[in-house]
């Protein structure tokens, strides 16, 4: 492969804008690449290489013209199919909307465009984002760029597969329970969950709103600090936007953070956990010692209750939120005798199993008789979660935690088991509940694959984060990972 | 935790679902044992502690209401399945006597 395509986001970024390298050049180099490695990979579900030629023509000529470059000036990048892009088809990894063509963008597509970021094309995903393998997807799993036997975790999994393999420097995901932390995890990137209501929403196809963000998935902590800069900021578009200054990340990220003090909870790890992955973490805690920063053991008793809460709340948020999907205004129609008929063919056939199996679930939790035991219980347990890590930010700045527990498992491993699937988000759910900031970045590899670190804080503590995670990074030297597919595997 | 044929119906019903007899007993069994595991959460005593549906302290949003550019029946009509004129068409709603 061309070795620009390894080069962090932030040395390309330079040449792109003073003219070094053309954005024409440099968009043919990685549209070659993606044909050579597409076939194997599978991480777009539509591709858009003509219009992204042709748009990163626009820019070098508007950069002739003296035009001042956005900060993302030039670089391919892809995006999630859950994320509406105005004239290119967003499926959400749906049959239900294997043909919709949205009518306007998301505001994180416009600010990414906005930024002078070309868009490659639209990336595999979970249906519905449901999922934390990609196999979901209803039309085609994504391979691992590490091992092309197994995932790249989900439900971003294209997203992520696409920055490990270096098809794209950056791309966007969404998490709901850890859907941008666990694939980062296994394809060795940094990928970061932002506070809720950090990133607009405005033109994310929703699947659970209380818990759904937008997520920056990167090589590198600066890129990853780059990319969440552009992104981030209120949006009078999504109601449930923060209206706080989004802070410089990029400049503040070799600010010193101080003596950090550093949250390890042990109730996690008994959790269950593979050897392997405890390995790393422990590294990790001493990488983190080494920083200067003091590791604090916190208690957080009702994690071990986090994936059920989750697994009852989401569904319920889902099941609401895909009642629009009925045949009528836009996507699939399977015709009908009359209106229910139609409903009921036309969601029979366009939902996946996955899809169909937490309506029900989200259903039954919200119906007559079951919502108290259920939906409202489940409520309530959240706000004991959330308390939990109030009571530990008193005491502790940062929490560190494994992304997942395990590294990248085998395709076809665990999808007739929806229960061990659900069990792969046990350390991102929890986070997910609280609407915590958490980056998850690389740090080991064990056995071949990739293992990553969770960096959680409190809310908007976004800039903390991003500054223990780079130098993190810079004493493990574990960023720009080359995985075997794009190069010789990293000694 | 029980689901009867007959739960799983009713819910499919309510939820605008089609299964085939073979699907929906695959699926009762899932959700049995699913929502089995999921009622873990009644061992806690939750009694006095208020239920959390949002994270962030907002409340209502208000803001003017200022004209803006929107979109054009076209392009709101481009992804109907089925339409007439500016209209989207669907079967009959009111069954005839």
């Amino acid at each position: 492969m061309n070795p620009l395509l390894r080069r962090p986001a932030h040395e390309i970024l330079p040449m792109l804008s003073r003219g070094e390298l053309s954005c024409r050049e440099l968009m043919e180099i990685s549209l070659d690449w993606m044909s050579q490695t597409e076939g194997r990979i599978h991480s777009f579900l539509t591709q858009d290489g003509e219009r992204a030629l042709a748009k990163a023509s626009a820019l070098d000529q508007r950069r002739a013209k003296g035009e001042m470059p956005g900060p993302l000036f030039g670089l391919p990048v892809a995006v999630k199919d859950n994320l509406a892009t105005k004239g290119l088809r967003t499926t959400c990894g749906s049959r239900i909307l294997e043909d919709f063509v949205p009518p306007y963008s998301a505001t994180v597509i416009e600010r990414l465009e906005q930024g002078g970021a070309v868009l490659l094309g639209k990336t595999n995903c979970d249906e519905f984002a449901m999922g934390s393998s990609t196999e979901n997807s209803a039309f085609f799993p994504t391979r691992n760029p590490w091992d092309l036997e197994r995932v790249p975790g989900g439900s971003s999994g294209g997203s992520a597969a696409a920055v490990a393999s270096g098809q794209a420097f950056l791309s966007l995901g969404t998490d709901t329970g850890g859907s941008v932390r666990q694939p980062a995890s296994f394809c060795g990137l940094c990928g970061f969950k932002p506070t809720y209501g950090r990133v607009s929403r405005y033109g994310l196809i929703a699947f659970a709103s209380s818990l759904d963000q937008v997520g920056a998935f990167a090589r590198n902590v600066r890129d990853c600090a780059l990319l969440l800069e552009v992104i981030a900021g209120y949006d009078s578009l999504d109601s449930t936007s923060l209206h706080e200054p989004v802070p410089p990340y990029l400049r503040e990220l070799e600010n010193d953070p101080g003596s950090l003090r550093i949250g390890f909870a042990s109730d996690w790890l008994a959790m269950g956990l593979a050897p392997e992955v405890e390995r790393a973490f422990h590294r990790a805690l001493d990488t983190l010692r080494g920083l200067g920063f003091a590791i604090e053991s916190i208690s957080l008793p009702h994690s071990h209750y986090a994936l059920p809460t989750y697994y009852l709340i989401a569904p319920a948020e889902a099941s609401a939120n895909l009642a629009r999907f009925d045949g009528i205004r836009y996507g699939l129609r399977v015709p009908g005798e009359n209106l229910k008929d139609l409903y009921q063919a036309t969601r029979g056939q366009g939902f996946g199993a996955e899809v169909k199996r937490r309506i029900m679930v989200g259903t039954y939790a919200l119906s007559a008789g079951y919502r108290d035991a259920f939906y409202l219980k489940a409520q309530q347990v959240r706000t004991l979660i959330r308390r939990d890590f109030e009571q530990a930010f008193g005491a502790v700045d940062l929490i560190a935690v494994p992304t997942a527990p395990s590294t990248a498992f085998r395709l076809g491993e665990k999808v007739d088991d929806p229960l061990a699937m659900y069990m792969a988000d046990l350390f991102t759910i929890p986070i997910s509940l609280a609407g915590l900031p958490s980056l998850s970045l690389p740090m080991g590899i064990e056995g071949g694959l990739p293992v990553g670190l969770q960096l959680v804080g409190p809310t908007l503590a976004e800039s903390r984060i991003l500054q223990a995670a780079w130098r993190f990074q810079q004493a493990t030297g574990l960023h720009d990972l080359v995985p075997p597919l794009a190069g010789a595997p990293r000694a | 935790m029980k689901v009867t044929t007959e739960d799983a119906l009713h819910i499919a019903q309510l939820a605008r679902l089609r299964f085939s007899p073979e699907e929906l007993e695959v699926l009762r069994r899932q959700m049995e044992s699913l929502l089995s595991h999921f009622s873990q959460v009644s061992e806690l005593d939750t009694t006095g502690i208020p239920p959390t549906s949002g994270v962030l302290p907002l409340v209502n949003m208000m803001r003017e209401d200022i004209a803006r550019p929107s979109l054009t029946v076209e392009d709101v009509l481009r992804n109907a399945p089925d339409r007439e004129g500016d209209c989207f068409r669907i079967p009959a709603i009111l069954e005839e006597e």
